[in-house]
């Protein structure tokens, strides 16, 4: 196991960050125009005077190395728009509510999935499936950002129950982590189902069943480690998704997160803002897949069996 | 082959779930595509004093914050959103498929090379990459459809190297290289057709998602720009006036959630058509 973590670590975790960051650093620099460029033509003295300033006049594997050096350091540059602003600082204020949004959304997507996929395997197609594989079509075919509004238009403007705008406290977050969660809960429902509906027409099953245990345990204390396997591989991805899908949630429901950051750095092209957020992203998934991957490993040997060679 | 196909037609017109969704997809294309030519108003003609006016007898949708058709807006947005759809699906398919043929063909440390790098590419957030792209290039709509298809490729990628690293074990591939065929033709003539049915699949799969991708980065504004729009910047439109003018959200809302709805009844028949070995193990 302990091999295993350290190849995971070592040979894969690192070496992809450091891809990552190369990669989108290139990108961002070598593709032709100067982030000052705007509609009102600047005078070209200007246009140098600020190059100057943010160190971009230098060649790019200076620029490189100063930036690198600085993002190991925590230092992810300056603001180009925002001019006094750092991109560190922009991400220290959001950074958290953001992650507390998808977690939040994740979580709410295993309880409310898993349930609804071990409910459905256990009767498969009976009343109990249909429905919760019904849900769980609805749930894939509505994103959040029809869901958002439309659970804001009814329970908050119509209904009055709960509040729709804002963060502060517990009331404001229930609308967001439904409108976020419910298409990852419908994916995880579907694969729960899949991996429970194999598991249990396993011969392990069988003889527990024969040995008089009631179905709950058969369910509960067997099948279920070995069934939501599907549902730990999807992890990974899913949070990839609620990350980045929380956007458009903090959008409407005016939630100070990233998403408003990374939609402004877009559509003013700030480059560093964008960088950073690419790189806190990529090492937050690289750092996730890889703690997924270890769960696989604890749960089912045969993985760490056949990577660790 | 022809059998095959024939055989996984009839199977999918008797999957009733799948044939209405066909239908209902089928219909929505129609609408969009023809709709517009016979309604009387463009979807850019603003009517200032029947602006926000809920659904009746001249507007059957209703009309938006400026007085326009939105029946005629929401169909012409759609071809947008089927196009970009379309387009972004071909590119994830044209990458997707040539990269995991070419390394499932080619086995041994290319093919661990090649899969590695899409093990890294899978690791990042494919979504903000896009925005990225969109950041650094002037937005348009082909730079839109490139940039979803030069993230969506890497699944097809990994299903088509899986398949192809099967199927080149086999007599038929082996008896190909015996009479000399070059490596090009022995990958686009007889190992892809033999994929074929899995890229459909994954096809149906795919559209989707490109499509909830294009509408999300449109909602954001991202996406398609004014004067043009799709169903995601009709959304984002009807958001923000859903309190008054809930109609204005719902119309482009449900005209996604069909199409969508009719994409995965047809996605799950074909899976059934297809590959009938995996029916209901899903």
């Amino acid at each position: 196991m302990l091999r295993f973590v350290f190849h995971r670590l070592f040979i894969q975790a690192i070496p992809t960050l450091w891809a990552v960051a190369t990669l989108s650093f290139l990108l961002v620099r070598l593709v032709p125009g100067s982030p000052f460029a705007s509609e009102k033509e600047l005078p070209p003295q200007t246009m140098e005077a600020l190059e100057r300033a943010y160190g971009l006049d230098q060649p790019i594997t200076v620029q490189y190395f100063r930036y690198m050096g600085g993002v190991l350091q925590g230092d992810f540059g300056p603001s180009l728009k925002m001019p006094g602003r750092t991109v560190s600082e922009l991400i220290a204020t959001t950074l958290p509510i953001s992650m507390e949004l998808g977690m939040l959304a994740l979580l709410y997507a295993l309880v409310v999935g898993i349930s609804l996929g071990v409910l459905a395997a256990m009767r498969p197609n009976g009343p109990g499936d249909s429905i919760s594989m019904g849900i769980a079509l609805f749930g894939i075919c509505i994103p959040s950002f029809v869901l958002g509004p439309i659970l804001a238009l009814v329970f908050g403007l119509w209904l009055n129950w709960l509040p729709v705008l804002g963060w502060s406290d517990s009331a404001h977050r229930v609308l967001p982590v439904i409108a976020l969660g419910s298409i990852y809960a419908a994916y995880i429902a579907r694969l729960a189902r899949g991996g429970m509906l194999e598991e249990l027409s396993k011969d392990y099953v069988r003889t527990a069943r024969s040995k008089g245990m009631s179905e709950a345990q058969v369910v509960l204390r067997h099948a279920l480690r070995g069934g939501i396997l599907p549902v730990i591989s999807f992890l990974g991805p899913a949070a990839a998704g609620l990350l980045t899908g929380a956007f458009v949630v903090e959008m409407i429901f005016q939630i100070p997160g990233m998403g408003r950051i990374i939609v402004n750095a877009a559509l003013n092209r700030d480059q560093f803002v964008m960088l950073g957020c690419v790189l806190v992203f990529g090492a937050f998934m690289v750092l996730f897949n890889t703690l997924v991957d270890l769960l696989l490993a604890w749960l089912n040997p045969r993985i760490r069996m056949g990577e660790a060679k | 082959m022809s059998s095959l196909a024939s055989d996984a037609w009839k199977r999918l017109c008797r999957n009733r779930a799948a044939l209405s969704g066909m239908i209902l997809l089928l219909l929505i294309i129609l609408a969009c595509i023809f709709g517009p030519f016979f309604s009387p108003y463009s979807f850019e003609e603003q009517d200032l004093f029947r602006a926000n006016e809920p659904p009746n007898a001249d507007y059957w949708l209703g009309t938006d914050a400026i007085g326009r058709d939105l029946l005629t807006r929401t169909l012409v947005a759609g071809r947008i959103s089927f196009a970009v759809a379309l387009a972004a699906t071909m590119v994830s398919l044209i990458i997707g498929v040539l990269y995991g043929g070419i390394s499932g063909y080619a086995g041994g440390k290319v093919d661990t090379l090649m899969m590695r790098i899409v093990d890294v590419l899978y690791a990042l957030p494919f979504t903000l990459f896009v925005i990225l792209l969109i950041t650094l290039f002037q937005r348009s709509l082909v730079l839109l459809f490139v940039a979803i298809g030069a993230v969506e490729w890497l699944t097809m990628a990994r299903i088509v190297r899986g398949e192809v690293l099967g199927l080149r074990q086999q007599e038929f591939i082996e008896a190909c290289r015996v009479l000399g065929y070059s490596r090009s033709r022995i990958l686009l003539r007889h190992l892809l057709p033999n994929v074929l049915g899995t890229i459909i699949i994954y096809i149906t799969l795919t559209i989707p998602s490109v499509m909830l991708l294009e509408a999300f980065l449109s909602f954001l504004g991202l996406g398609v720009q004014p004067p043009m729009s799709s169903w995601g910047s009709l959304i984002k439109d009807g958001v923000g006036s859903m309190e008054d003018y809930s109609w204005q959200l719902l119309v482009p809302g449900a005209a996604l959630f069909s199409t969508l709805l009719a994409l995965n009844f047809l996605g799950d028949g074909l899976r059934d058509a297809l590959d009938p070995r995996r029916k209901g193990a899903e």
